[in-house]
């Protein structure tokens, strides 16, 4: 039974960013898994057993053993595989790519959350929050081709939701929250996102990703107070 | 190289005390500074101009920023004495996984049951279920790292000099719906590193009384 005791399993949703970025790192580090699509609306009993604190996906599996919350699985990951590493090996480098992945996770989804579903001067004021957020990213990739330098690293990975999710969702959400006049940088990194073959293969497709989004906020907007 | 370290921190902060602790476990000398929340030094804003909180770890002219960050830091730079992190990726998972938790959860809640006005019944239920499930994942360990003293130890343990204002505030007896996790308070309070970082509980209720007539709130 040696072989199945290597067994990873990734409870993940297809359209989710955390998810998304628990494939990228597998998938940077050449580790094989099996993907176990999640409903949320329905949530399993495999889920609830696995992650009974939070109820949430991504949750990976290694050894048997689970392990929950996206920044936390990553980092198991890294020390687990050490091929192609996604944090720094330098202390006080490894702090602020910690740094920065709180702040996506902690600010910048919650703020970029709030602009949907909005109007008028309160959108205006949730896109300005927003985009002060966002500056602070800008100014870290002034001369680097990622986040983590020449490679994508640990931060890309997480940034991965304002490339794929926060950008995409412009036109369904009505605004221009990330325009190219203000962020050039960060346009710039997502192409070379786009040109990394890692990427290419673990993003959800735009199409099916876009109707899903799209259907999924008529629901959360027509839902009664 | 003479090793600089320096901590922007506010006294009553569990925040501030998580590094406090840290750098006593590793013997660090450092020079601890007091800052004014409501008057920012311009070393704060300059150092973390993020976030603009404490605590705030300058190593040899180099800002670390958010507690946990600060603790793994620590971990990393000074390896040899008192690790505070286990080896083991698994139990490293674990322990960062009760961390997020701790850090998620409970001062969210916590906060509601002293400066809001109107919440602190529901808040104060809303900690105590928090307070259990740690107090489970305790289990009958001697620390949440079993035999040692560690990160998710180091996480939570300052909240408990806040326990006197939850119960005064949200009208709960923490003691009694968490015996468990009380004595293991008692237990890190042993610890020299941390009977030094926390201040005493009377301190933070005057504090905090004080705050609140300030606010309007009494």
């Amino acid at each position: 039974m040696a072989e199945r005791s290597e067994e990873v399993k990734l409870l993940g949703m297809w359209a989710s960013p955390f998810s998304r970025r628990i494939e990228i790192a597998l998938t940077i580090k050449g580790v094989p898994y099996e993907f176990s699509e999640q409903d949320i609306t329905n949530k399993s009993a495999l889920l609830l057993q696995l992650n009974p604190v939070h109820k949430m996906i991504p949750v990976l599996v290694h050894h048997g053993k689970p392990i929950s919350e996206s920044l936390v699985i990553l980092e198991y990951i890294d020390d687990t595989w050490q091929n192609n590493p996604i944090l720094p090996q330098d202390p006080y480098e490894k702090a602020m790519a910690r740094f920065w992945a709180k702040f996506i996770d902690e600010q910048i989804c919650v703020a970029a959350m709030k602009v949907v579903g909005k109007t008028g001067e309160e959108k205006d004021a949730a896109v300005e929050a927003t985009r002060d957020l966002l500056k602070f990213l800008e100014k870290e990739l002034v001369g680097k081709d990622f986040f983590g330098g020449k490679n994508l690293g640990f931060v890309d990975i997480v940034a991965t939701l304002i490339a794929f999710w926060v950008m995409r969702t412009e036109e369904i959400v009505g605004v221009k929250v990330v325009p190219v006049e203000i962020f050039p940088e960060i346009h710039r990194w997502v192409k070379n996102l786009l040109a990394n073959d890692v990427i290419k293969k673990c993003i959800p497709p735009e199409d099916e990703h876009l109707r899903y989004i799209k259907d999924r906020m008529v629901k959360l907007i027509i839902k009664p107070a | 190289m003479a090793e600089e370290v320096i901590l922007l921190d506010f006294w009553a902060s569990m925040f501030g005390m998580r590094t406090r602790i840290a750098l006593a476990e590793k013997r660090i000398k450092y020079d601890y500074r007091e800052e004014d929340l409501w008057n920012k030094s311009s070393l704060l804003l300059e150092m973390n101009p993020v976030h603009k909180k404490i605590p705030v770890l300058i190593h040899n002219g180099k800002p670390v920023c958010e507690s946990l960050i600060q603790i793994e830091y620590i971990d990393e730079i000074w390896p040899d004495k008192n690790s505070l992190l286990p080896s083991d990726p698994y139990k490293r998972a674990h322990a960062k996984f009760w961390a997020d938790f701790i850090d998620k959860k409970v001062n969210v809640t916590a906060r509601k049951i002293w400066a809001k006005i109107g919440e602190e019944e529901e808040a104060s239920k809303e900690l105590i279920e928090i307070l259990k499930t740690l107090e489970n994942e305790l289990g009958d360990k001697t620390y949440f790292g079993d035999e040692t003293f560690g990160y998710v130890d180091i996480a939570l343990i300052g909240f408990s000099s806040w326990f006197e204002v939850y119960d005064k505030y949200g009208n709960v007896n923490i003691e009694s719906e968490c015996p468990n996790l009380i004595a293991w308070a008692k237990r890190c309070l042993e610890r020299e590193s941390v009977a030094k970082a926390l201040p005493k509980s009377e301190k933070i209720t005057t504090f905090i009384s004080e705050l609140r007539k300030k606010l309007g709130f009494e």
